[in-house]
């Protein structure tokens, strides 16, 4: 989902970044504040973050041939709600532009706004709506990173398709390309992100009962710890 | 092996199969390139140059490593997190059975 850099025209790159920017900047407010006021959470947002570097490291080959990254922005969004990860996104798509040349400055607005927003929006919204349909936390959390990983590919799509319409089929002609570039190559990677995230929760369910408790994401117990049958 | 430990197995043997089993499929016959590297190809077979360079490019080799960098930063924070968490489960589980008679277990007193 990285757009190198250079590769939007101006007038994209300068969109895309006045799109994302408030939301960034509205992710930034959200981190003070969660910390500022849940200190006790710290250590859970670190998680979160940490999840995003690890998995946006990392190459995954792919069943086309080809490989790409996974996304790991579903963790925060679910634990912290999506404004969080706007900024947590932001600093690990800035730490990639700089350092390793992957993605560019030119295009960090563009690319923040598939990564950072859209993707944990969606995730949220799937994971909203699976516990609503009165799926378990678990499942919820798959959906969760499955979608934000897909949903995050599919905007980079649209984003190239709009600045590089193809000249004989149009926006939709240019769609199918750049999907058919991105969207197969993630499948795999988004169910394997989606299982991650599974084992991610299960741990985080047992050892950090209090904070998830605190978060809303699973509903207290009378008589917490004794007699788990784990 | 309990319930919970095979569910565990089976989503770790899930996650590597997922992508162990197309590279095994495959028998080296691909090169794996980059799908971010493949949409900057499609844009530039529409006759578009870049307009901006890269501040800094690093080469093969040390952008690997900076990757490598990359993935061991978050692995260690996310193994510091979940290290601290799981030792102060054990540490608020080990005191209220040393204890049974009084607190039956109130909620565990976050630090």
């Amino acid at each position: 989902m990285h757009i190198a850099e250079g590769f939007l025209p101006p007038l994209h790159a300068v969109g895309w970044t006045v799109a994302a920017a408030p939301f960034v900047v509205h992710g930034a407010r959200a981190v003070v504040k969660e910390v500022r006021e849940h200190p006790e959470n710290t250590l859970l947002l670190g998680a979160a973050g940490a999840f995003t570097f690890v998995l946006s490291a990392i190459k995954l080959p792919s069943v086309t041939g080809s490989s790409s990254h996974p996304t790991g922005t579903g963790a925060g969004a679910v634990l912290f709600r999506p404004p969080v990860m706007a900024l947590l996104g932001t600093v690990v798509l800035l730490f990639q532009a700089l350092l390793l040349a992957h993605g560019g400055l030119t295009t960090l607005g563009a690319n923040a706004f598939a990564f950072a927003v859209v993707g944990p929006w969606a995730g949220y919204a799937a994971f909203r709506l699976t516990r609503a349909c009165g799926g378990g936390l678990l499942p919820g959390v798959f959906v969760a990173f499955v979608v934000a990983d897909l949903a995050t590919y599919l905007t980079t799509s649209v984003q190239l398709a709009l600045a590089f319409p193809d000249a004989g089929s149009g926006l939709a002609g240019a769609l199918a390309k750049f999907l058919g570039v991105f969207a197969v190559t993630q499948i795999p990677l988004a169910i394997g992100e989606g299982l991650l995230g599974v084992l991610l929760f299960r741990v985080l369910t047992v050892n950090a009962r209090p904070e998830l408790e605190r978060l809303g994401l699973l509903r207290p117990v009378a008589e917490p710890v004794q007699g788990e049958a784990r | 092996m309990s319930r919970r430990t095979l569910v565990t197995v089976l989503l770790v043997l899930g996650v590597v199969a997922l992508f162990a089993v197309p590279l095994l499929l495959d028998g080296g016959a691909s090169e794996y390139a980059g799908a971010d590297g493949r949409a900057t190809e499609v844009i530039e077979e529409t006759g578009y140059t870049p307009w901006y360079e890269s501040v800094f490019s690093p080469s093969g080799e040390v952008e690997s490593g900076l990757f490598a960098l990359q993935a061991a930063l978050g692995g260690a924070v996310l193994g510091y997190v979940v290290g601290r968490l799981r030792g102060r489960r054990a540490g608020t589980t080990a005191t209220p059975t040393a204890t049974p008679t009084a607190t039956p277990a109130t909620a565990p007193e976050a630090p």
